[in-house]
């Protein structure tokens, strides 16, 4: 079976080298097939498939462009912003350095106005305890000049009473009484 | 024999021992048979794998970028993101870092030189496809030969039948003796040898890549046999073609833009005398 096959072979090969063209050769028809391949896919790609990427593409840069452009707008308008929110928070701490100030002067102000005030109502105080002093130093006074007096009428009464040989029971009332009288002061 | 051929002609029975020399791949896996033709006018097409793996690729770019652009959002979400990637490396990447600001206007251009020699280019590691549609030489001349179209009345339309060969041939700032040496090397090396170069490069590099799969790949196979050799070498050469075929993507992906870069640095050049 081999054999057969392989002469087989043999037979055909010999049969096709007498008519074999060179691998060189360039048929009309396959040269014709090249180029009519090559125009095919030229026309269709080129009338078909690549004028709609090409305009894709071009707007595609055109758009990433006009994108960069929207940002940098954008970014200037942030710029914009951030300086108009700086200028107001230095504003804003001017003012509150202002109210600070304001607010210290006032405390002195108010400090000064109680003080005052507490001063002079400690000295109504005061004018007003000298006086209660005073009255009462008066009232007392005029009432131990009083009891002085009974005091004095008392004694004279009871030395009278006594007595006047008695020296010394004199004496003793006398000193009692002026004991008494101290007491009295002292209390 | 074509590539289909091969694998359908019991090939694929040859192993080392069993009295088999190794089946080295050549030419013969870059020819594919004629699933059907057709004619048009004079010309008849053979319709065959490649055609159809350029449709299926042709459909699917297509598809893809109509679908991710199909309502372009300004804030891009899901296949719009990935198509945008795609864009941006063109417009950002190729075009106006070889052009310049007029470098938005060839955009298109480029960007169908890209995609489609990538995918193209990419069939090479896809299962069942596994040929990249740019080792077929005449595919790559064909884009390079629209590149050469381009490019050529693009100068002479800004530069003046006069003024595109003399600035091509008569670069400043070089000994005016030098240009007995210099106007012809200049005249052949940018109208002759430039589109050639440019088709070469691109068939050559996925032309290799392929054919150094497609060698380790059948080497693997062949190798397999009752021999401890023989597997230690079937499973190297496994090893190896995997590898390749992850160097294959970055092939792939490099090819396609060294291929639309020049597209683009031809185009700059034909803008404005260079140097």
């Amino acid at each position: 079976m081999i054999h057969v096959l392989a002469a087989a072979a043999t037979a055909v090969r010999a049969a096709g080298e007498q008519q074999m063209p060179s691998v060189l050769a360039v048929p009309v028809d396959e040269l014709v097939v090249g180029i009519i391949a090559f125009l095919v896919v030229f026309g269709v790609l080129g009338k078909l498939a690549l004028p709609g990427i090409k305009k894709t593409l071009a707007e595609r840069t055109e758009s990433i462009e006009g994108g960069l452009a929207a940002a940098d707008v954008a970014q200037a308008e942030a710029q914009q912003l951030l300086d108009e929110y700086k200028a107001a928070l230095a504003s804003a701490r001017e003012e509150a350095a202002a109210i600070r100030t304001q607010a210290q002067a006032d405390r002195a102000a108010i400090i000064e106005e109680a003080r005052s005030e507490a001063r002079t109502a400690a000295a109504a105080v005061t004018a007003a305890a000298e006086a209660q002093l005073a009255a009462d130093r008066s009232q007392a006074t005029s009432a131990l000049t009083r009891q002085v007096g009974e005091i004095a009428v008392d004694l004279a009464s009871k030395v009278v009473g006594q007595s006047l040989t008695d020296d010394a029971r004199v004496r003793a009332t006398v000193d009692a009484f002026i004991a008494d009288l101290e007491g009295q002061a002292a209390r | 024999m074509s590539a289909d051929v091969v694998l359908a002609s019991g090939g694929l029975a040859c192993h080392l021992m069993s009295g088999c020399g190794f089946p080295a791949p050549g030419a013969e896996i870059f020819q594919f048979n004629a699933l059907f033709t057709f004619t048009i006018g004079s010309l008849t097409f053979n319709v065959t794998k490649i055609t159809v793996l350029t449709a299926i690729a042709v459909v699917l770019i297509c598809g893809f970028f109509l679908y991710a652009f199909r309502k372009p959002k300004l804030v891009p979400r899901g296949a719009q993101n990935v198509g945008e990637l795609g864009y941006l490396f063109i417009r950002d990447g190729i075009a106006r870092e070889a052009i310049g600001e007029e470098g938005d206007k060839f955009v298109p251009f480029l960007f169908a030189f890209f995609f489609l020699i990538w995918l193209l280019n990419f069939w090479s590691i896809v299962p069942f496809a596994q040929i990249p549609v740019t080792s077929i030489f005449a595919i790559p001349v064909a884009f390079a030969l629209i590149v050469y179209v381009t490019w050529v009345p693009l100068g002479i339309y800004k530069q003046g039948f006069g003024g595109f060969f003399k600035n091509m041939m008569f670069p400043p700032g070089v000994p005016k003796a030098m240009y007995i040496l210099l106007a012809p090397i200049e005249l052949i090396s940018n109208i002759l040898v430039r589109p050639f170069t440019h088709s070469v490069r691109l068939f050559a590099n996925m032309f290799a890549g392929h054919l150094l799969i497609a060698s380790f790949s059948v080497a693997a196979f062949y190798l397999i046999s009752a021999s401890v050799v023989g597997l230690l070498g079937a499973v190297a050469s496994f090893a190896v073609a995997v590898a390749l075929t992850g160097f294959e993507v970055l092939i792939q992906a490099l090819q396609a833009y060294i291929f639309t870069l020049l597209a683009a640095v031809y185009i700059s050049g034909a803008l404005s005398a260079e140097h």
